[in-house]
């Protein structure tokens, strides 16, 4: 009891003073300034269409939500078996989408499907057609798909790292009484894998839920989020009563779906004792592994490969039909001669460091919550729980003016930067950590308290070890929160200490070929600068096992 | 085992160190050391693609000793949103990037200090909307249509000449615009066709356009470099779009392939084209009122005015300044611009978006 008010204290300080506070004012103030600014009666709200943006966000985020456990699933089965450097290059590939600037993943996907886009042109070319045969832009399939480019990685981490830790003897036992294949995974290993599914599940659904940029971008003019209406709202129209409004209910879906999410979790979850590296023997079996890899060599070409390489294409081109350095060489010459532009290597020192920053305060916060749900009575970490995920459903526009409304001097500090981005991005690290945090046998502990160690030696040699891998996960995906997050419409950006995704948005404003081709340099580098962080990430737990 | 363990210790220090040397080399970068006499921060605020030259600012942050701090507030409509939220505590001394069609609820809000600075004597009165002089013109450009002049060519079809053109059969698939709810030029695009087919004849016109597979985008980054064949690099599928009549410049100064023409071509339809007028003012509550003045007078004056064609691609609203080669040669001033009134869009702006977006959507 104690313990958890402890562990509670942090995350409530924070959230109290980053989140609920920013989000009351904006709430005030909207209602208030909105009786100023119109004069008007309080107006009916357009209950039909509101409905009918509502059902879109929620069939879209559902449908991306499936298909995404789809798509990662079996990628995730297959890691189990893959050599490690073949699945540490898939994992890294896969999540390199998550940093991506949303136009530059439209600028990508144009390229690639759009109606002049490499596969029509070469359909046209192989059979000699005088329209384009695909036609994905602006459609439902194309804003799915989206949602599967950036969310795969998020299944295929969270659940292969769950995965990689089972007690393999009991899928040996299964074995031995004659289980087949698919017995074993149906009645074993799924069941005891169903919490870090349902995790990643949910953060797929509330990621798509608030999805921004993919909807407005890719989607076109026939599709609206509540996401985008609320933006719409608050920035088209200055109709802050009407987005605040929206941004609540999108609140209030966001509890809901995750209440129930707490429930099932619970239900699902089983502390079994984890699989020791060393002594349990992974099933070989290089007959299972075929299909799985053909599949999953199909799948990524199509989706991660092709788009990426796009991008990377893009970079390298003048724009009339030649191959060129000169984006790259512009750009670090910083020869823009313009008081506001930094150089590439400013940005990229600026986002780095944000997002170490992100990372740190994420873990710890996303440690303190997990310890806080685990220790709680139930009836408190029932509503603990979604009250930690809250910032992620919340949009960004609205939290963004309720900043400029609450946070003082602080607005413009470079400190509200991994504030702000950890707000994001600690729900994430609560979700990673908590199924693993559940999951850690308590004899373990016992043992280690009887033999006379301090608690916090057990923590150190005891929980920290087994919570490892997914400590990991948790900051990496902090750090790569931060460093895709854009921010324009959360923070204030200031170009003078610019990140890289302010530099390409900043290249994109002005036409020219040149800009084009920086925008995709500069894309090209921050895909560079995310898998260097993956590859340093992947080093830690191997250096921290057995220390 | 012992040097298993001792090699993963390794990398990961040395990994770590690396993080901490990139950050620490970044900081020294970015951060400059501290120095004995700070000068004061002037803070401006605008959207996003406020530009200026460095040697520019840096004459008036000498002569005033001051630091000018820039503020990046989203787009045109987002930015003006903030500084009207922030009233009671001001993000900034100076707000620059007002447009008239938000000019009246920049106006209405109440956020600016009046300011007649001497300099408005070199600006034409055409510009000066705001006889309350709260808001300043600083600089205007045209929304109109920008055509690869190739394309046309090989096509065989000639530019169009009015707006009515684009509904012909022979302009099918060809135009991309931008959303008029999140696009500023693509809001500009409409109010110039309701002024142009008045309140009553432009949603036939725009069903026209939409039955002639007009493709929309949400923002004008996305039209111009994915949709527009000359922007997108051949990718693009569209040979024209709704851009800026300052565009064909910038194509030749940031080309990547060394050409001295641009590839797109202004077509500056009578009557049809949108003048966007920027607008800066002071910041009710700023400290340093002498010193935004100042600024003020800066952005007047002809030094920045001249600085602005090549930076932020407009026109400088100084009637004395010099235009570069570039735009002397390459963005033609379209003669007639549709007039419309900053109240009308006020008034009406909600409605129309509303109605514009019912129409392409059903």
């Amino acid at each position: 009891m104690a313990a958890a008010g402890l562990w509670a204290l942090p995350p409530l300080a924070f959230l109290a003073a980053f989140f609920f506070y920013p989000l009351a004012r904006i709430v005030g103030a909207s209602l208030d300034l909105q009786a100023l600014w119109s004069g008007e009666a309080f107006e009916t709200p357009d209950f039909p269409y509101w409905g009918r943006v509502l059902g879109f966000t929620l069939r879209q985020a559902t449908v991306s939500t499936a298909v995404t456990l789809g798509v990662g699933l079996p990628i995730a089965w297959w890691m189990q078996q893959a050599p490690p450097a073949v699945q540490r290059l898939v994992r890294n590939l896969l999540t390199i989408p998550f940093v991506m600037p949303t136009i530059v993943v439209a600028a990508a996907f144009t390229a690639l499907v759009g109606p002049r886009g490499w596969i029509n042109e070469w359909l046209m070319d192989a059979w000699a057609l005088s329209q384009p045969p695909v036609r994905l832009l602006h459609t439902f399939a194309l804003i799915v798909m989206a949602h599967v480019f950036y969310n795969v990685s998020v299944v295929v981490r969270i659940v292969s790292g769950f995965w990689s830790q089972l007690d393999w003897r009991l899928v040996a036992a299964a074995s031995t009484l004659g289980a087949t294949a698919w017995q074993r995974l149906r009645t074993v290993e799924l069941p005891l894998i169903l919490p870090s599914l349902l995790s990643a599940a949910l953060l797929v659904f509330l990621f798509c839920f608030s999805s921004f940029g993919v909807v407005l971008i890719l989607g076109g003019l026939r599709f609206s989020t509540l996401e985008v209406e609320i933006y719409r709202q608050a920035v088209s129209f200055f109709d802050l009563r009407t987005a605040t409004l929206l941004s609540l209910a999108q609140m209030g879906i966001t509890f809901a779906v995750m209440y129930v999410h707490t429930y099932l979790q619970r239900r699902s979850s089983r502390s079994l004792a984890l699989g020791v590296p060393d002594a349990a023997p992974r099933r070989a079996g290089p007959s299972r592994t075929r299909p799985g890899l053909t599949l999953l060599v199909l799948v990524l070409t199509l989706l991660f490969l092709l788009p990426l390489a796009a991008l990377a294409a893009r970079s390298v081109s003048s724009g009339s039909g030649s191959w060129t350095f000169q984006h790259y060489q512009a750009l670090f010459r910083g020869e823009t001669g313009n008081a506001f532009l930094a150089t590439p290597l400013e940005a990229i020192g600026n986002s780095v460091r944000y997002g170490v920053g992100t990372m740190l305060l994420s873990v710890s916060l996303g440690l303190c919550m997990a310890y806080t749900l685990v220790t709680a009575p139930r009836a408190v970490s029932r509503w603990l729980d979604p009250a930690f995920l809250l910032p992620l459903g919340t949009s960004a526009v609205t939290l963004g003016l309720g900043f400029i409304l609450s946070m003082g001097a602080l607005r413009t500090s470079p400190w509200l930067v991994p504030v702000a981005h950890a707000l994001m991005a600690a729900p994430f690290a609560l979700r990673v950590l908590l199924p693993a945090l559940r999951r850690l046998p308590p004899s373990l502990r016992e043992a280690s308290a009887v033999l006379g160690a301090s608690p916090r030696r057990t923590w150190r040699h005891v929980d920290l070890p087994l919570l490892l891998p997914a400590v990991v996960v948790a900051g990496l995906f902090a750090f790569l929160t931060s460093l895709g997050e854009f921010g324009a419409t959360l923070l204030i950006a200031r170009p003078q200490h610019p990140t890289i995704p302010l530099v390409i948005h900043r290249a994109l404003g002005q036409p020219g070929l040149a800009n084009l081709g920086q925008a995709m340099a500069m894309s090209a580098i921050l895909m560079c600068v995310s898998a260097s962080a993956m590859l340093v990430l992947d080093r830690v737990p191997a250096g921290l096992r057995d220390f | 085992m012992y040097a298993l363990v001792r090699n993963g210790l390794r990398l990961t220090g040395l990994a770590f160190l690396a993080l901490a040397l990139i950050g620490c080399a970044a900081s020294e970068l970015v951060i400059p050391p501290p120095t004995a006499e700070k000068p004061a921060a002037l803070v401006l605020a605008s959207h996003d693609s406020f530009n200026i030259s460095e040697e520019v600012l840096a004459e008036f942050e000498r002569a005033h000793n001051v630091q000018v701090e820039y503020l990046a507030l989203g787009d045109a409509g987002e930015a003006l949103n903030k500084i009207i939220l922030s009233k009671e505590a001001p993000l900034a001394d100076v707000m620059f990037g007002v447009d008239n069609s938000f000019l009246s609820r920049a106006l209405a809000a109440d956020v600016f200090l009046p300011y007649a600075s001497p300099l408005l004597d070199q600006v034409p009165d055409a510009l000066q909307l705001d006889p309350s002089h709260s808001l300043l013109p600083v600089d205007f450009g045209f929304v109109n249509l920008n055509a690869d002049r190739q394309w046309f060519i090989d096509h065989g079809v000639p530019l169009p000449s009015r707006l009515e053109d684009l509904t012909q059969s022979a302009y099918h698939s060809l135009l991309v615009v931008q959303n008029p709810a999140t696009s500023s030029p693509g809001l500009a695009f409409l109010l110039a066709t309701i002024s142009y087919f008045g309140a009553e004849g432009w949603p036939a016109f725009w069903q026209a356009l939409k039955a002639n597979d007009v493709a929309v985008t949400s923002g004008w980054s996305e039209a111009y470099f994915e949709r527009f064949t000359v922007g997108s690099g051949g990718s693009g599928e569209r040979p024209l779009v709704v851009s800026y009549s300052t565009s064909p410049p910038a194509d030749v100064l940031f080309a990547s392939d060394g050409r001295q023409e641009p590839a797109s071509v202004n077509v500056n339809l009578p009557a049809a084209t949108f003048r966007q007028i920027e607008f800066a003012g002071i910041l009710k509550g700023t400290a340093q009122e002498e010193k935004a003045r100042a600024f003020i007078d800066f952005m007047l004056d002809l030094r920045f005015q001249e600085d602005i064609p090549l930076n932020m691609f407009v026109y400088p609203a100084n009637r004395d300044a010099a235009l570069p080669e570039l735009f002397v040669r390459f963005a033609e001033v379209p003669a007639d611009p549709a007039p419309v009134a900053p109240q009308d869009i006020e008034a009406h702006r909600e409605a129309w978006i509303a109605q514009w977006t019912e129409l392409m959507l059903r």
